[in-house]
């Protein structure tokens, strides 16, 4: 009666930009920033791929060439975001201000930008359809292994999906991996804690904030482009892409702050996203807007109780939201 | 290796205080600066005279007298979100929920509106609206409250969280109580027998709002600075420690000051619901208890200053919004200048509090001795 079958690769589907949003977040948040931005610059990471892609389609209107199809959107995706954490951390690490003030800000601008270049783009394209379609693009984006349908269960399951989906696995347990066992990791868990002890023992404390935050915006970059290459099909309308990016923030909490809980994690959120699609609920669409409020529902549990249980790993960096002003004490 | 003795290029320290003029007229030339920018930015997307745009920009605001009234009830809704989050602030204590509080606010008074018309007489019934809402939104500030003063649950993530959890109760009761079926939206709420509207102050529509948020603006400056309240406010905010020491119980201000703030943004929705829009949406808030931050922190939690702060930001919605119709561009073009600004104003705060010194050539003997 249930469908797992193709439940369970829509829910990842679902959970890819999450878990590249909440990789990039978990990342940043490990140097102490806790950067608000993030759903602002998913938007903008999506949107510069959507403009780098539009014009690259529009100047070859009779087939792609499948590389450059795909490396054009991701580059221009990764200096899009890599722009506005640039702007974050000029803000916050240079000029010291408030963590919670800019990343709001920067929330309000990206998805300005996202949503005025869409439109842009839409008068351009000159479509009837109050969207952008870019399906050349994106079917270089999906194309997953040839022999993937011919495994049936097996080939659905684990190797249906794009290539991004794999990327963003391998990137997030690369980065938990960094953060636990490697020195660089250690010195960022360092400058996050405790600054103060960090720049003590010589650790460059605004360089390893803007790396991190920098590193985090362009994989949260990735997460908006992702969706709208290959969960969009290509199609970007002007606002589809949601409160996934504060669902993104949500599961940062829930994984307490590691990115390889984050890979099943995210397929959970991601389930618990569309799970209101696949419940029969008959006639009442009232309670399908409850199954919604679940994944927000359960991200504050899990905050609540790590907080409860206070163990010293689970809890957010110390220095989460501060400032850091060598001179005061 | 001699460049280890080299004294860096500039640095920085922390400024005294630079006494409130020289601080505003900081904030002022960033605020100029960002509006040349965005005059800029304009003309480029549009190849229209820059000070058309700027016309356009205050023509949208003050262009006829219901623009202004509009400007008014929008800047007195801001207002009011931003007062009510003020206090926590001040103590420290990032509440980010001011959306889902106010929805709450709104959600509780429309379940008044519609669930007691055919029960309560009129008055009954606003009465219950007054209540119900302010308790809804203070409760929605509670829980948070709660959970940070007794085991430090991190409340800037939970308060955000809580606004989702808003969002979606709202959209359900939207569903449960749609009318007409099937339509998924509520509606005016008793378009015709007008129960539960609160009542219009001679021909001007907005007037109660406005009201009301004065009240409470004098109300939230006199609480912050000349009670007791106000003053345990400010030192837990400015140390924990400190106020600990001097016998402040902290948890018990935590958790008074999220419910006045809970408790003021439940009055903005149920001014939302009960004097201006007569619906329920998901949406009604509209970003507010996220502006409300940034109104807020930009005028340094000060009610005064807030009101100028919040004015700006309504002044250039409406005015992108303005340009956005006039030069056929999408209504989102607003949020890019706001954006903007808001970027030049943060930055600014950092010429207030800190000061740049730059290496002097003659300061060649100093650096042999650092």
């Amino acid at each position: 009666m249930f469908d797992f079958l193709t439940f369970l690769p829509r829910a990842v589907v679902q959970g890819i930009p999450l878990l590249l949003g909440s990789t990039g977040e978990t990342l940043t948040e490990k140097s102490g920033n806790l950067n608000l931005g993030i759903p602002g610059i998913m938007y903008v990471g999506a949107i510069s791929g959507v403009i780098g892609s539009f014009f690259y389609e529009r100047a070859n209107p009779d087939g792609l060439a499948a590389l450059p199809a795909v490396l054009i959107p991701i580059g221009c995706c990764l200096l899009g975001s890599l722009l506005m954490g640039l702007l974050y951390c000029f803000l916050t690490v240079s000029l010291r201000a408030n963590q919670n003030v800019t990343g709001l800000a920067i929330t309000t601008f990206g998805v300005g930008f996202g949503n005025f270049f869409g439109g842009s783009l839409m008068k351009l394209s000159g479509s009837e359809l109050p969207s952008i379609i870019l399906t050349a693009t994106s079917n270089c984006f999906r194309r997953s292994l040839p022999f993937a349908d011919k495994l049936g269960a097996v080939g659905k399951l684990f190797l249906s999906y794009g290539f991004l989906a794999y990327i963003a696995v391998v990137i997030a347990l690369v980065c938990a991996y960094v953060l636990k066992r490697t020195r660089t990791g250690l010195q960022l868990r360092a400058v996050g804690e405790s600054p103060n002890t960090a720049d003590a023992a010589g650790i460059n404390v605004g360089r390893y904030k803007y790396v991190a935050t920098c590193a985090g915006s362009m994989i949260a970059g990735l997460g908006g482009l992702y969706y709208v290459m290959d969960y969009a099909s290509g199609m970007w309308s002007n606002n589809a892409f949601g409160d996934r990016g504060w669902l993104a923030i949500a599961l940062v909490i829930f994984t307490v702050w590691r990115p390889n809980i984050g890979v099943l994690a995210s397929f959970l959120f991601g389930g618990l996203y569309i799970l209101h699609m696949y419940i029969p609920s008959g006639m009442n669409l009232a309670v399908k807007e409850l199954y919604k409020m679940a994944p927000y529902v359960i991200t504050i549990v899990v905050l609540v109780l790590t907080s409860i249980r206070n163990k010293r790993e689970n809890q957010p960096p110390a220095s989460l939201g501060l400032p850091y002003f060598r001179e005061e004490r | 290796m001699n460049k280890k003795n080299q004294a860096p290029l500039f640095y920085v320290s922390k400024r005294g205080s630079i006494g409130w003029v020289r601080a505003w007229a900081v904030r002022g030339g960033a605020v100029l600066l960002a509006l040349l920018v965005n005059g800029v930015i304009t003309s480029l997307v549009t190849g229209e005279n820059p000070l058309q745009v700027y016309a356009a920009i205050f023509d949208g605001s003050f262009g006829s007298s219901r623009k202004v009234w509009v400007l008014l009830q929008n800047l007195s809704m801001l207002l009011c979100v931003s007062l009510a989050v003020t206090p926590a602030f001040k103590m420290r204590c990032w509440n980010l929920g001011g959306e889902g509080q106010a929805l709450i606010g709104c959600l509780a008074a429309a379940a008044c509106m519609i669930c007691l018309r055919d029960a309560f007489p009129n008055w009954a019934i606003i009465l219950c609206m007054i209540v119900s809402s302010i308790l809804a939104g203070a409760v929605w500030a509670g829980i948070p409250a709660f959970f940070k003063a007794r085991f430090n649950t991190n409340e800037t993530l939970f308060t955000l969280m809580m606004n989702y959890v808003a969002t979606q109760l709202v959209s359900y009761y939207c569903v449960v109580w749609e009318s007409p079926k099937g339509s998924g939206q509520i509606g005016i709420i008793n378009p015709n027998t007008h129960l539960g509207w609160f009542p219009q102050i001679g021909p001007y529509k907005y007037l109660l709002n406005i009201l009301v948020v004065a009240v409470v603006c004098v109300f939230m400056y006199v609480y912050l600075n000349y009670s007791k309240h106000g003053y345990e406010i400010s030192v837990v905010g400015e140390s924990e420690r400190t106020a600990r020491y001097v016998g402040i119980k902290v948890d018990r201000v935590i958790i008074r000051t999220m419910l006045l703030s809970g408790a003021l943004c439940g009055l903005a929705g149920l001014l939302l619901v009960g004097s201006t829009n007569h619906t329920l949406t998901p949406t009604l808030v509209e970003g507010r208890g996220f502006t409300a931050v940034m109104v807020s922190w930009l005028a340094k939690f000060n009610p005064v200053w807030m009101i100028l702060t919040s004015f700006l930001l309504v002044f250039l919605g409406r005015g992108a919004g303005e340009i956005a119709t006039n030069f056929g561009l999408n209504s989102s073009f607003g949020d890019i200048l706001t954006g903007i600004i808001l970027f030049f104003i943060i930055g600014s705060e950092f010429f207030i509090n800190y000061q740049i010194h730059f290496r002097r050539s003659g300061d060649k003997e100093d650096n042999a001795h650092v």
